[in-house]
């Protein structure tokens, strides 16, 4: 399908963008970002999800929860260049929330077409944040270690769920085991165990499953994850793109007033290329994103679909490798101080080193790029 | 998006339907790979009677002045640009005076000088170069030492200019000279120099020969010319603004890399770097153990890093587009040059990887793998990564005008 010039990036879709943006800006300065979640520096601190949940209301009543949700479940339904917009903003200020979890869950929900899915998406609109809880111990969906059986009392899921985005700030999980099956947190037997993690602007858990009785969302959960994967990578890279922003004009700012050698060290070209050479790659992952968004918008037949698939890796790859750089770049030009807890650039450089291997690395998707773009290469016989 | 306007729709079908005619015959002899390395008269010749005959048609200068040889029109020649780009058609010759001469000389030159230099300009029937460079001024070119001293209505040059591409075709070239020397910025001078007429007369031209072992630029020596004060543009002593316009122009990144007809650089690229070729190639060629290359997943990790980074660079073009979505109005098209001119240069390096040992083999070899043309290439690029303002001078450009870091000295 023809592709609009402009990623249909209609009117709406800007007042969202420039709506998100003075609205995170006012409400989670970098300074306050850090009160919040800075607060206990040990690293073997317990594993609390540190977020603000008034600010979350103040969202769900704007309804920017639902952009990702269908008018027909009483959604805001926006295109999903809108929903990166938003979640680009989200970025830029590395929001602690369950924003992103929950569009991704949307897409997920959509793809199952169910009426169940249905009934989920309408649990969003009323406020229910969502998180996906698909992945095994070794952070793959390979081999299932949740399953489910049929019994009288329903679908019941045993077994555990490992790394889970922001399970801490989720009313509802949807859990792979074969089939894709909704569960709230809150159901007997369903044990959130919070990980340690490195990064402060998010929670991750892994779940155990005990005798719980589940709602059966898709017979199939693995074609439904893979349909709605271009959709969550998208989304994923425009948080990327966010905070890079952020890491990029907080280090140049910096560059325009650190004084060494009589001169802001911005005049200095070792110094100033790497800022530059950061701006183009965080220009091209943008661009990438809005890229996927597009066509993921656009996609109506099996060839849309393959085309919405290349530009989602392309974007997550371009993502990945320039976040890689953003955190590098502006903890080290920051000197020393880029190296103490009080400054804020850690805090986002430990986001985008969540981001980067979250749903799969630079490399990862540039192989799975390969095989679309070159095809399989057959096995050779040794 | 704007919407195309009447006249918008009805030049592009004009196009459309004059390209389906009018394709030139492919040309007896070879070309180079871009227009400032045109070498023979007869590849002149033969890309002067293309860019003549599209100027003709109306798909050259369309959004120039009538009384200035133009069409006259608004907003049309991105049209024209983007209906050439559909079609496989040789580049224009005259690029240094479409994409560089022609705007510094609409925005400072007197109207009687438009009128006698634009036309002729278009029609390729007269060929522009540019005096810029000097052994002593490169990135550094507010240090021009060629020196114009002026004797009533006169003004009598001195100097040398080194990689001046067309000169030894050119008509006309382009000169940034000084003319106070207690000034750096403020003592320069733009005029345009009618060079073949004073050929042999103050004016010497002599080939370079470029890393590639081609010619194709030249040096240009001034010895005692006298010129008009008719040909100076602007004011004495604003030769630096003049220039300013010429560079914002020349470092679009346009006019290296496609037909450019007017100086417009925010075109559609349809593709870059070339990666699709390179992939390709990787497809028919073997590792030293046999395997296909398309096959090691080294070089297919290398081709798709380059594939992205390629179509990062079109999206972004598509994405400065949308005013929404734009953080800074400079900061997409600043980037052009670099960009475009440094994945050129990596994709011609990997190509020569893939190519493997044949990579050895240059153009005057019958085994050379596309006639040596990724060799080529690849010694070509550095051209393009040092002409124009060096990418280390573009980062600098980015980095103050974009990212308003303080200047770099």
């Amino acid at each position: 399908m023809r592709q609009p010039k402009d990623f249909g990036f209609n009117e709406q879709c800007a007042q969202l963008k420039q709506a998100a943006r003075s609205f995170f800006q006012k409400k989670v300065p970098t300074q306050a970002l850090h009160k919040l979640i800075a607060g206990e520096p040990d690293p073997f601190r317990a594993p609390v999800a540190r977020w603000d949940k008034v600010l979350w209301q103040e969202m769900v009543d704007l309804g920017w929860h639902t952009v990702a949700v269908p008018q027909s479940a009483g959604g805001v339904d926006m295109p999903l260049v809108a929903g990166a917009a938003l979640i680009e903003e989200a970025g830029r200020v590395a929001l602690p929330s369950p924003l992103l979890t929950t569009l991704q869950s949307s897409c997920v929900l959509k793809a199952c077409n169910t009426p169940a899915a249905h009934a989920l998406l309408e649990a969003v609109v009323q406020g229910s944040a969502i998180t996906l809880a698909v992945l095994d111990q070794k952070g793959t969906y390979q081999c299932g270690d949740v399953t489910a059986s049929n019994t009288d009392s329903g679908y019941v899921l045993e077994g555990v769920a490992y790394f889970v985005q922001d399970a801490a700030k989720s009313d509802v999980l949807i859990v792979r085991a074969g089939g894709l099956y909704a569960v709230p947190v809150n159901a007997p037997g369903v044990k959130i165990v919070p990980d340690h993690i490195v990064d402060l602007t998010r929670d991750q858990a892994h779940i155990e499953f005990d005798g719980v009785v589940s709602t059966l969302l898709a017979e199939q959960a693995d074609a439904i994850l893979r349909q709605s994967e271009p959709a969550r990578l998208t989304l994923l890279a425009a948080d990327m793109v966010g905070a890079a922003e952020w890491q990029l004009q907080t280090t140049v700012e910096y560059a325009k007033t650190r004084v060494q050698f009589d001169h802001p060290i911005g005049f200095f070209q070792a110094v100033k290329h790497p800022l530059v050479d950061l701006m183009v790659l965080v220009d091209q992952a943008r661009a990438l994103v809005y890229a996927a968004a597009c066509a993921i918008d656009h996609q109506t037949d099996q060839a849309d679909s393959v085309y919405a698939e290349k530009y989602a890796r392309m974007a997550k790859a371009s993502a990945s490798d320039m976040a890689s750089y953003a955190s590098k770049i502006s903890v080290q030009l920051h000197g020393g101080i880029g190296f103490t807890w009080d400054c804020f650039v850690h805090l986002y450089a430990k986001r985008q080193k969540h981001s980067q291997v979250t749903m799969g690395d630079a490399a990862y998707h540039r192989r799975l790029l390969a095989d679309i773009v070159m095809g399989i290469p057959e096995v050779e016989m040794l | 998006m704007a919407q195309e306007n009447d006249e918008q729709q009805i030049f592009r079908r004009h196009c459309r339907d004059w390209l389906k005619n009018n394709v030139p015959p492919a040309p007896t002899v070879r070309l180079p790979q871009q227009a400032i390395g045109i070498m023979e008269r007869e590849q002149l010749e033969y890309l002067q009677r293309w860019q003549k005959s599209a100027y003709d048609a109306g798909l050259v200068g369309c959004d120039y002045p009538l009384d200035c040889g133009g069409g006259g029109r608004n907003g049309c020649q991105r049209i024209a640009n983007e209906e050439m780009q559909k079609v496989k058609l040789p580049y224009f010759p005259n690029v240094i005076g479409l994409g560089m001469a022609a705007p510094t000389i609409f925005y400072h030159a007197s109207n009687d000088l438009k009128q006698k230099l634009l036309p002729r300009l278009f029609s390729a029937e007269e060929i522009w170069c540019q005096g810029f460079s000097e052994p002593g001024a490169g990135s550094d070119l507010a240090s021009v030492q060629t020196f114009a001293q002026q004797k009533g209505d006169k003004w009598i040059i001195n100097g040398h200019k080194l990689w001046t591409s067309l000169a030894h075709f050119a008509s006309w070239m382009i000169l940034l000279a000084r003319t106070d020397k207690s000034h750096k910025y403020n003592g320069l001078t733009f005029f345009v120099v009618p060079i073949k007429a004073a050929l042999g007369k103050g004016v010497t031209v002599r080939p370079l020969i470029k890393a590639s072992g081609e010619t194709g630029f030249n040096e240009v020596i001034f010895e005692n010319l006298e010129i008009n004060d008719a040909y100076r543009l602007d004011d004495v002593g604003r030769g630096w603004q003049v220039a300013m316009t010429t560079l914002t122009h020349e470092r679009g990144a346009g006019q290296l890399v496609m037909p450019s007809s007017g100086g417009q650089t925010d075109s559609d690229f349809s593709s870059i770097a070339g990666v699709n070729e390179v992939i390709e190639l990787a497809q028919h060629s073997c590792r030293p153990d046999g395997g296909l290359s398309s096959h090691d997943s080294v070089i297919r990790d290398q081709l798709m890093g380059l594939l992205i980074r390629d179509e990062g660079m079109m999206q972004s073009m598509r994405l400065h587009q949308v005013a929404a979505l734009r953080e800074h109005p400079m900061r997409i098209p600043l980037q052009g040059k670099l960009v475009v001119t440094e994945l050129i240069q990596e994709a011609a390096e990997l190509a020569l990887e893939i190519e493997g040992a044949s990579s050895t083999l240059y153009v005057a070899d019958k085994n050379a793998p596309a006639g040596g043309r990724w060799a080529q290439a690849y010694i070509n690029s550095f051209a393009n990564t040092i002409a124009a303002g060096t990418s280390e001078v573009q980062r600098n450009i980015l980095g103050e005008r974009v990212l308003d870091m303080p200047k770099s000295k």
